[in-house]
């Protein structure tokens, strides 16, 4: 892929029929786009299924062990977990900020918000780092010596229902932080075209795709902050 | 334009370019389809290999020519190789890629890089299956049901599991590569009530890939974790579930039957009105068909349980619901005999092919109802009567189905016809061959013999030496179009744009097509399958 | 019919004939059916064969017949479906007057407790023309309960009983098969179901169990582990008199109603925190792990045997709860 400076003119059609970026087999820029844009929606409907069967999963186990997902949402770091969706949605903004640059054609503020988008990333993911250094030196990981204390430090009597729980936080914010770690690569890596002028008016859309599989990233944690953090305020009586 | 045996060849996109490297990196998907034709016939072979040595162990009672172990993990790396190395891909891939763009009127898919990335994620994934292989293989069965696979199996279950999820991306990005090009790059006048029925099959296809697949992967990756971190979410002891593995994996594995058979009755439509010089009878009856099954069939997957614990109340929902999608699948065996009604019929070996599709698919989808009857299910579940309907529909359906579209489309895809004699005389013996194979096998399982039996009671031996013996005729059957087709790149006739005189766009490029297809972006005036229109063929334009 | 090449398992069971009349029954449609399409297309084929001069006629279609093909098929299936409802409804509905067999499941081989205390392995006697009805579970992987005489099957479950029950109506030995793939030796988990006369299976049943009735084991366990200690048979006790409990509607803490059958036992002793009687707390300790399959299938016979005469089981000794007086041994 050879780079390429940015043409200056902002209308799509005036360049159509010589745009550098309009590849063979397409007839349009338009058709591009659009071919490109439908391409990440189906993709992005894909990642609802892989979700979706952890999801199936955890309603089901909830339904039936209710008092230990009380028990396990109970441990979990209420403050780290808000901050990190307050995090997320800043992210989104920045994102949705760097598309419309694109759009507009503004390298630096592309640039920009790109990195600070970055950045909210990896801090999204330096505190979940923090909160499983924390679930980890408590022994709240499944398997051999999981361990899950009550609000008077005794092994709760929820211990093998909140293991359940326990396996469905780290499974399923193991693969959203997995999802988290791809983004800020491939958000890196527009920024870095970015940077070298590839994108404006008339081609924007790995932006707008990025900015897409982005925005899903961080649908998926809005789901998961209230089922694995908000489950309840009170500890079931015990 | 003929070339009629020019010496001199035109380019097209096998004399293009040359070199390693002009393949591997290739964004043109015929280039791509016959990557996937190599590795998809080599695991097809190394599957066949396997099913030839559980045969031969069955022909004896006693566990006699492999140990119990080795004979487990045989019938294991059989269904895997065969379900996610070759039926899934393999008229997808091959003939799907090949032609969709062909018959939409388009240079090539909307994702040319991501079509060779499928090729390479599909390669990769098989690579990974050797390394299983050679060390040794899994022995969970195909279906990995827990906790066996997730605690209790020494065998290289992650191994395995492994090579599955990344070939399952593969499918997953051929699936979303097909519906964004069956909408996006139509040419001009080629609206959805125009399309050829082998794309209508191929995007209902698509669209299970792309929703079926992710739950697949995201199964076996927990039973990895499982079996790496002890998770338990799976296991009874830690308050898990081994039911809930079997919801999630056959959410997948039953649509994912439906991946495998509707391309092929794609082919099948193809074929049947080619060789009756007709439109199909039902155009939009046989589109919907195939729209049906693809939902329907995600309503189902519980029939695969009726014995396994769930609830009286939710089998019963199951089972109407089998009855329900077995509708469309009738449908379609009804249309294609009346396309034959007052039609013009040749039996070359594709019509061949067909008729034995027809025929077979009618069989092994008639014991579907048999299975679905909840009461008959819980005698003949788990037992060779399950072996014989799926064998029915994969081999005597798909098989016969890829087998046909290879014969139609080999002349397009090679630039040569493929020598007629042998071609009728392969389909005849897959055909006898097949059916001595797995007919005793709905005897065999009704008369109460389980599945992945190593050793079994005497009084089933008859039938399983009918079955053996069935099976080297079908492995000949198999042997010979390899061999005549290869040997037709060099020396079969060359086949000029159309020998068929057949209706679809990929008949108005030369054979083999350029790179680019189309010299013009068609533009498209005409309902599919406008035969009124077409002549007869002249004379049979094949050697005999 | 024919001798050497037999087409089904001998009929043993209630559930065999019916089973065996759907069957023919679809063999016979799907043999029509067949027939139907295959001459068609042969008939089709030779009649509009390829002939020079002969063109073909381009027929759209027919709605009509669309719709008729539709739902002809359609109301046969659903013929089919109802039928085969009923007769799944039968086999999944064991009789109230059954008797029981614990079956534990192992890889590779089937382990059979009666309730009068008798053990098998990989043989199970019974009774001719008695409900029989079998308590399963499994202590590793899934295995699968089949008898192709009796067309029933039936998984086997780690973690949980499953039920399958039949009733035997010809003397004689039977296979027994595993039928869920369940390891190395999954070919190798086979037995036989031996069908007595009556007369005979008495004979058998006072051959001896060595031990007393499974309910009688399971009393001695009750104390041995200390059950008795908060379950006790009075009012006084901090878990939930067990008197009467089987099959009756329990009210939870969390506010659900279920049903209290052998799985709920089952899951009371080994994760005791799953569901909490209303009015206690999650104070019993589990058992997981500290009990084999056999013992708690004996618990659950003995809490079985604490309902009165009538609700109980035919066979099972019916055993008196001991008074609170009676002082507690440990056995």
């Amino acid at each position: 892929m050879s780079l390429r400076r940015s043409l200056l003119s902002d209308s799509t059609t005036a360049v159509a029929t010589h745009n550098p970026d309009l590849q063979h087999h397409f007839a349009s820029m338009e058709q591009q786009q659009d071919a490109s844009v439908m391409g990440m929606w189906v993709f992005l409907i894909t990642e609802i299924m892989f979700f979706g069967g952890m999801f199936a999963g955890y309603m089901i186990y909830r339904y039936l062990y209710y008092p230990g997902f009380v028990e396990g949402s109970l441990h979990m770091d209420f403050w780290w977990g808000t901050i990190n969706t307050v995090v997320l949605l800043c992210s989104s903004l920045t994102m949705a900020m760097a598309v419309r640059s694109a759009q507009t054609g503004q390298r630096k503020a592309i640039v920009g918000f790109l990195v600070v988008t970055i950045f909210f990333g990896l801090a999204f993911l330096g505190i979940k780092a923090v909160e499983y250094d924390g679930h980890w030196s408590e022994h709240q990981f499944p398997g051999h010596g999981f361990q899950l204390l009550d609000e008077y430090h005794q092994p709760s009597p929820y211990t093998s229902q909140a293991e359940v729980f326990f396996s469905f936080y780290w499974a399923m914010t193991g693969f959203h932080a997995l999802h988290m770690v791809i983004g800020v690569g491939l958000v890196s890596w527009i920024a870095f075209h970015a940077w070298r002028g590839r994108y404006g008016p008339h081609y924007f859309t790995p932006v707008e795709n990025v900015g897409l599989y982005w925005h899903f990233v961080d649908l998926v944690w809005i789901y998961l902050y209230p089922l694995l953090y908000l489950i309840s305020n009170k500890h079931v009586s015990g | 334009m003929a070339s009629f045996g020019v010496p001199i060849e035109r380019e097209n996109y096998l004399n293009k370019e040359y070199g390693i490297s002009s393949w591997l990196l290739t964004t043109d998907h015929k280039r791509i389809a016959l990557l996937y034709l190599l590795s998809i016939t080599f695991f097809f072979f190394i599957g066949g290999f396997f099913a030839l040595l559980i045969r031969l162990e069955l022909l004896t009672p006693a566990g006699d020519l492999v140990q119990a172990d080795t004979y487990n993990k045989l019938f294991t790396m059989h269904g895997q190789v065969m379900v996610f190395f070759f039926l899934i891909p393999a008229v997808p891939a091959v003939l799907g890629n090949f032609l969709i763009p062909i018959m939409i009127g388009a240079k090539d898919l909307a994702f040319p890089r991501i079509n060779l990335l499928s090729w390479y994620l599909y390669a990769i994934g098989g690579l990974f299956m050797l390394y299983t292989i050679l060390n040794g293989g899994a022995d969970t069965g195909w279906t990995f049901y827990t906790p066996l696979s997730s605690q209790f199996s020494d065998s290289h279950v992650i191994a395995a599991a492994l090579a599955i999820f990344i070939a399952g991306f593969s499918s997953i990005l051929t699936g979303l590569n097909f519906i964004v090009t069956v909408h996006r790059m139509r040419a001009p006048g080629m609206t959805w009530s125009r399309l050829p029925l082998f794309v209508w099959a191929n995007y209902a296809t698509a669209i299970i890939q792309v929703l079926g697949t992710p739950v697949l992967a995201i199964t076996l990756m927990l039973v990895a974790l499982e079996r790496i971190f002890g998770l338990g979410i799976f296991d009874p002891q830690r308050g898990g579930d081994p039911l809930l593995f079997q919801h999630l994996f056959w959410f997948y594995s039953h649509p994912a039957v439906y991946i495998m058979i509707l391309p092929g009755m794609g082919a099948v439509s193809e074929i049947v009105t080619c060789f009756s010089r007709k439109r199909i009878f039902g155009y939009k009856f046989m589109a919907l068909a195939v729209i049906a099954i693809a939902v329907l069939g995600f309503l189902v997957w519980a029939h695969h349980m009726f014995v396994a614990g769930i609830s009286l109340y939710a089998a019963m929902v199951f089972s109407l619901l089998s009855y329900f999608v077995a509708v469309p699948s009738a449908i379609k065996v009804f249309n294609w005999t009346a396309t034959m009604y007052k039609g013009s019929v040749s039996f070359e070996t594709p019509m061949l092919y067909a008729f034995g599709f027809i025929g077979l698919f009618t069989m092994g989808g008639l014991t579907g109802l048999f299975l679905a009857a909840l009461g008959l299910n819980v005698h003949v579940t788990d037992t060779y009567f399950v072996i014989a309907h799926f064998h029915y529909i994969m081999v005597g359906g798909m098989v016969m189905a890829y087998l046909g579209g290879m014969h139609f489309w080999w002349p397009k895809i090679s630039g040569r016809m493929y020598p007629e004699f042998w071609g009728k005389l392969a389909a005849m013996i897959i055909f006898i061959g097949f059916n001595l194979t797995f007919f005793p096998q709905f005897v065999l399982g009704y008369m109460g013999m389980p599945r992945r039996y190593w050793q079994y009671s005497p009084e089933f031996q008859v039938l399983n030496v009918l079955s053996t013996a069935g099976a080297t005729i079908l492995a000949v059957g198999y042997v010979l179009p390899m061999v005549y087709f290869l040997w037709s790149m060099r020396y079969g006739k060359i086949a000029d744009s159309n020998p068929w005189n057949a209706a679809g766009l990929e008949w108005t490029t030369s054979s083999p097509p350029t790179t680019f297809n189309f010299d013009e972006t068609p533009l498209v005036t005409h309902e599919a399958y406008n035969y009124d229109e077409l002549d007869e063929p002249k004379e049979v334009p094949v050697e005999r | 019919m024919f001798e050497n090449l037999p087409l089904w398992p001998a009929r043993a069971s209630t559930t065999a004939g019916s089973v065996d009349a759907l069957y023919v029954f679809l063999v016979t449609i799907s043999s029509i059916m067949c027939l139907a399409i295959f001459t068609m297309i042969v008939v089709f084929a030779l009649r509009f064969r390829r002939r020079a001069g002969h063109r073909a006629e381009q027929i759209e279609g027919s709605n009509a017949l669309e719709l008729t093909w539709t739902f002809i098929p359609f109301g046969i299936f659903l013929f089919i479906f109802v039928w085969a409802a009923y007769i799944y409804f039968q086999e999944r509905t064991p009789p109230k007057d059954s008797t029981e067999v614990y079956t534990v499941a192992k890889q590779w081989m089937w382990k059979f407790q009666h309730i009068e205390g008798h053990r098998e392995i990989n043989e199970l006697h019974v009774p001719v023309g008695r409900n029989v009805r079998m308590i399963m579970t499994s202590q590793d992987v899934i295995h699968s309960f089949y008898v192709p005489a009796f067309r029933i099957k039936q998984d086997v479950l780690p973690g949980k009983y499953t039920i399958a029950w039949f009733h035997a109506t010809k003397p004689g030995t039977y296979h027994l098969f595993c039928a869920e793939y369940c390891g190395t030796m999954h070919s190798g988990m086979i037995g036989e179901v031996v069908v007595m006369e009556p007369a005979q299976y008495q004979q058998w049943l006072s051959g001896g169990a060595a031990t007393g009735s499974l309910a009688n084991t399971g009393q001695g366990l009750f104390a041995s582990l200390g059950c008795s200690t908060c379950h006790r048979f009075d009012t006084q006790g901090r878990g939930p008199n067990l008197t009467g409990l089987f099959s009756k509607q329990v009210l939870l803490e969390d506010g659900r109603t279920v049903s209290a059958d052998e799985n709920y036992i089952r899951e009371s002793i080994l994760s005791p925190a799953a569901k909490v009687v209303s009015g206690f707390k999650p104070i019993m300790p589990t058992f997981q792990g500290i009990i084999s399959e056999e013992q708690l299938n004996a618990l659950v016979a003995y809490v079985k045997s604490l309902n009165a005469p009538a609700a109980g089981a035919a066979g099972t000794p019916n055993l008196k709860p001991p008074t609170s007086q009676t002082p507690v041994t440990n056995q």
